[in-house]
């Protein structure tokens, strides 16, 4: 007997022990991958970087201010794509829909959702840059924004049907009608949710390299309105991570460790706003 | 089914006066009636020829036990039932004579509110919890006489006066469901449904909804669903007991309780099942 609890107190504890390295090997992954941005590159994050073009072949410095401003133009209409159909789609499929319409959509989306990301690349290039004869912010833009709405509606929708069915009969109850019930109470209920969803998204095509290669192309210099090539900064640190000069490579860490940041700040910003709601608490 | 249904004899007629009224001979006028409703579940019939009448002013209350209907047909009188895709409705339910299902249905849940069985409150303040169903309504302008006014409804005032902003989650949950009667309140119903309001709810709790009740009765017209026959005995002036989808007695509350008129009321009142 006292043999069987030993062998029981020994397998809780070593069970214990394995679900928290593996919890502390997931979190050290990310601070490996910070501290080694940090090492490589934090040296050639300064004033210029942020602010200057970069330095023509030959020469050292310059900076990446081009690329920067470029990433953020292509996510913004990544966003201005991706997030209006994710979330709207998302309110259809959790709230409106059901039987085979909602089964086809989450499918269809599921697999967009794991086309490769040179695929979506390449029916950006076909749809876009072709009958504009021109590699532009626009084609790029699009390219992100797709893959933005399979990840934005599977979780928002998610979340949405998280939300309790008695919140949306209490609203009911009162006369509101499904819409305003939608509106004022089950959104509201789910946006710390909704929002984390967008951010993942968002991280997740902050960082995508291949369907820029033929959308957005890169440019050297600024990149004026939505028409033209434009730098950006996962381009960049593909083109300068290969190219044969040191400093490039010095400067390909930096740009990373800037991808990095702007994703984290934009993580914590948002979730400074979430903290100041009501939560529903879990039952 | 259908020789079960013509054996039951259901005393339809509401008493002429509630024993429990300080007048008793003054007339009983009725809110609401349901005639002839049938209710079906998909394929499964879960309520048979109901027919009720509910009186203004009054309290009364559904009992019997799990699964006998009684949620099912407080659901029917805001249209609530509505919400079930496959659900259907049979017969006619009239508010003040008018055809319940004739009416637009946010327009009929404003006269007819619910409390349900788990406190509901919204993520938002308490504040914003009661001024809700007025702001859905478009009511302009300040609302904190409203909100004041529900919240002294539901005597809960005196205790979130002075935390009007703060969520409505750092209340107890008999508080909570106090705040869902104040949230009903505020758009003025004139029938109050409450669909188990203290199953979730500690004695203590459940003695001042209780209480809270019987003093509204002034304001609307109440229908309560309860488990509890003691509940029902307490704050009802009439019971209608209903047994696998069929009503099978409803009397004045006191002659429900010591003079059943059918053997079955008599075998539940009594403990013998449920």
């Amino acid at each position: 007997m006292s043999n069987r609890l030993r062998w029981r107190k020994f397998v809780s504890h070593f069970m214990l022990t394995m679900t928290g390295l593996c919890a502390l090997v997931a979190v050290a992954v990310l601070f490996f991958i910070l501290g080694y941005l940090v090492y490589h590159g934090g040296a050639s994050v300064s004033w210029n970087f942020f602010t200057k073009l970069p330095a023509p072949v030959g020469e050292t410095g310059g900076g990446m201010a081009n690329a920067i401003v470029g990433s953020a133009k292509l996510l913004l209409l990544a966003c201005l794509l991706g997030v209006p159909i994710g979330f709207f789609g998302a309110i259809y499929l959790a709230e409106f829909s059901g039987g085979p319409i909602a089964f086809v959509v989450r499918y269809a989306a599921d697999l967009l959702n794991g086309v490769p990301s040179i695929v979506i690349g390449i029916f950006a290039y076909g749809l876009v840059v072709l009958p504009f004869k021109h590699f532009s912010t626009l084609a790029g833009g699009f390219a992100l924004g797709l893959m933005m709405i399979p990840i934005t509606l599977r979780s928002t929708e998610e979340f949405l049907r998280a939300v309790p069915r008695a919140l949306r009969e209490g609203a009911m109850a009162l006369g509101a009608s499904q819409w305003k019930t939608i509106a004022s109470v089950v959104v509201p209920a789910a946006y710390r949710g909704i929002l984390t969803a967008i951010l993942l998204a968002f991280a997740r095509v902050a960082g995508e390299t291949a369907p820029l290669l033929f959308t957005a192309l890169g440019n050297r210099f600024w990149s004026p309105g939505w028409s033209q090539p434009t730098a950006s900064l996962p381009v960049m640190i593909f083109t300068y991570a290969i190219a044969p000069y040191d400093d490039w490579h010095r400067q390909a860490w930096a740009a990373g460790l800037v991808l990095l940041g702007l994703i984290l700040i934009t993580n914590i910003v948002a979730r400074v706003i979430l903290s100041r709601g009501i939560a529903v608490p879990r039952t | 089914m259908a020789s079960v249904r013509s054996a039951v004899s259901v005393k339809i007629t509401p008493p002429v006066s509630a024993p429990t009224s300080r007048e008793p001979q003054a007339p009983l006028l009725m809110r609401m009636t349901v005639s002839k409703v049938n209710f079906y579940y998909g394929p499964k019939q879960v309520l048979f020829d109901i027919n009720l009448n509910i009186a203004s002013n009054k309290v009364t209350s559904l009992i019997g036990p799990s699964g006998c209907g009684k949620s099912t047909l407080l659901r029917t009188l805001n249209r609530m039932h509505e919400t079930v895709r496959s659900s259907r409705l049979e017969g006619e339910i009239l508010i003040d004579n008018q055809n319940i299902l004739a009416q637009d249905v946010t327009a009929l849940r404003r006269r007819v509110g619910m409390v349900f069985q788990r406190p509901n409150p919204f993520p938002k303040s308490i504040f914003d919890n009661v001024a809700y169903g007025l702001r859905i309504n478009g009511v302009q302008g300040s609302l904190s006489d409203a909100v004041e006014k529900s919240l002294r409804h539901a005597a809960l005032w005196d205790e979130v006066k002075d935390q009007l902003h703060k969520s409505a989650y750092e209340l107890s949950g008999g508080q909570q469901q106090r705040l869902c009667i104040a949230r009903a309140l505020a758009v003025e119903p004139e029938v109050l449904l409450l669909d188990e309001p203290c199953s979730a709810l500690d004695p203590i709790s459940t003695a001042k909804i209780e209480e809270l009740l019987v003093q509204l009765k002034d304001l609307c017209t109440i229908v309560i669903v309860t488990h509890n026959m003691q509940q029902a005995a307490r704050v009802s002036d009439f019971t209608a007991f209903l047994l696998t989808g069929q009503l099978i007695e409803f009397s004045p509350t006191p002659q429900l309780f010591t003079t059943p008129s059918d053997a079955r009321t008599e075998a539940y009142i009594t403990g013998r099942f449920g």
